[in-house]
C-alpha cells in the first residue's frame, strides 16, 4: 500500500441543496480547490439541481426562514417578496466583493476544469431533461457511477 | 529569508516569494518557472507581464478577473500554469501571492 502524507488531490462535493448561500458554498470550495492545484468534481442533487437548471439557475433565491443567521424574524421572513429582497441585498453585496452571479461561477468553474455531474434519481424526480442543464455538466450518473470516481487515495468527499 | 535564484541572491518569504519586486528580472522568472517545471512561451510572458501591471496598479487578483483580463482566457490561464496557476504565475512574476479565494 503506498502511504499518502494527506495531500488532498481531489475534492468530490456533493451539492443537494438551492439556497443560493449553499450553492456559493460549493462553487467557491470547487474553485478554490482547482486554484490550489487540487482537483474537484461536484455532484448536484435534489435541489442542487436547480444550480445548474438553465432556466432556474439565474433565480436562486437565499433562505430568509429558519435561518436564524439572518437576523429575520421568521414570521417576517415568511412574507411575499422578502427572499426576493433579502437575494437582492445578498447579491449586491457579493458584487461588492467580485463574486461571480451563478451563471458566470459555472462557466468559471467549467473554464477551471471542474467536473459536474447531475444525478440521475433526482432528475428522473424532477422530470428534468440533460438539455435542460448547463452545457458544461457533463453527464447524468447515478451515486454509484460518482462513487466510482471518487475512488483513490487523497480523495476527500463533502456535502452540502 | 534569501534564496539564490539564476545566480543571485533574492529575498523571499517562507513560501518563495520575492519580498521586493525591484529583484526581479527575466533570468529570475527564468528560474522560478523551471521551479514550477514550466518552460515560458510567450503566452507565458504576456500573462506574467500582465499580472506585473495589475499588481502595479494595486489591482487585487482573481481567477475572475484574469478571466476578464482580455489578455487570457481562464482555460488557457490552466493550461499555461497547470497546477495553481494563480499562486505559481504569481510567483513566477514576483509579486506577492494573491490572498482572493475566487
Amino acid at each position: 500500500m503506498s502511504a499518502n502524507n494527506g495531500e488532498i488531490k481531489k475534492m468530490m462535493i456533493i451539492l443537494s441543496k438551492g439556497t443560493l448561500e449553499n450553492v456559493y458554498a460549493a462553487f467557491v470550495l470547487a474553485n478554490g480547490a482547482r486554484m490550489e492545484g487540487i482537483d474537484a468534481e461536484v455532484f448536484f442533487t435534489f435541489f442542487g439541481l436547480e444550480a445548474i437548471h438553465k432556466k432556474k439557475l439565474s433565480h436562486l433565491h437565499v433562505a430568509t426562514v429558519g435561518n436564524p443567521a439572518m437576523h429575520i424574524p421568521t414570521m417576517l421572513g415568511g412574507l411575499p417578496g422578502m427572499e426576493a429582497l433579502a437575494s437582492n441585498m445578498m447579491k449586491k453585496e457579493m458584487e461588492k466583493i467580485d463574486m461571480p452571479d451563478v451563471q458566470e461561477f459555472l462557466d468559471i468553474l467549467s473554464a477551471s476544469g471542474v467536473k459536474m455531474w447531475a444525478c440521475k434519481l433526482a432528475m428522473d424526480m424532477f422530470h428534468y431533461k440533460k438539455e435542460d442543464l448547463f452545457e458544461g455538466v457533463e453527464e447524468v450518473i447515478t451515486v454509484g457511477d460518482f462513487y466510482m470516481k471518487s475512488e483513490g487515495e487523497g480523495v476527500h468527499m463533502l456535502f452540502i | 529569508m534569501e534564496k539564490t535564484i539564476a545566480g543571485k541572491s533574492i529575498a523571499v518569504n517562507e513560501e518563495g516569494y520575492l519580498t521586493d519586486f525591484k529583484q526581479w528580472d527575466k533570468s529570475v522568472g527564468e528560474a522560478l518557472a523551471a521551479e514550477a517545471e514550466i518552460n515560458l512561451t510567450p503566452r507565458h510572458w504576456d500573462v506574467l507581464t500582465y499580472l506585473q501591471t495589475e499588481h502595479k496598479n494595486e489591482v487585487p487578483l482573481s481567477i475572475r478577473k484574469i478571466g476578464k483580463s482580455g489578455v487570457v482566457d481562464i482555460k488557457e490561464f490552466y493550461q499555461l500554469f497547470p497546477k495553481a496557476p494563480l499562486k505559481t504565475a504569481t510567483k513566477i512574476a514576483g509579486i506577492p501571492k494573491p490572498a482572493s479565494c475566487i
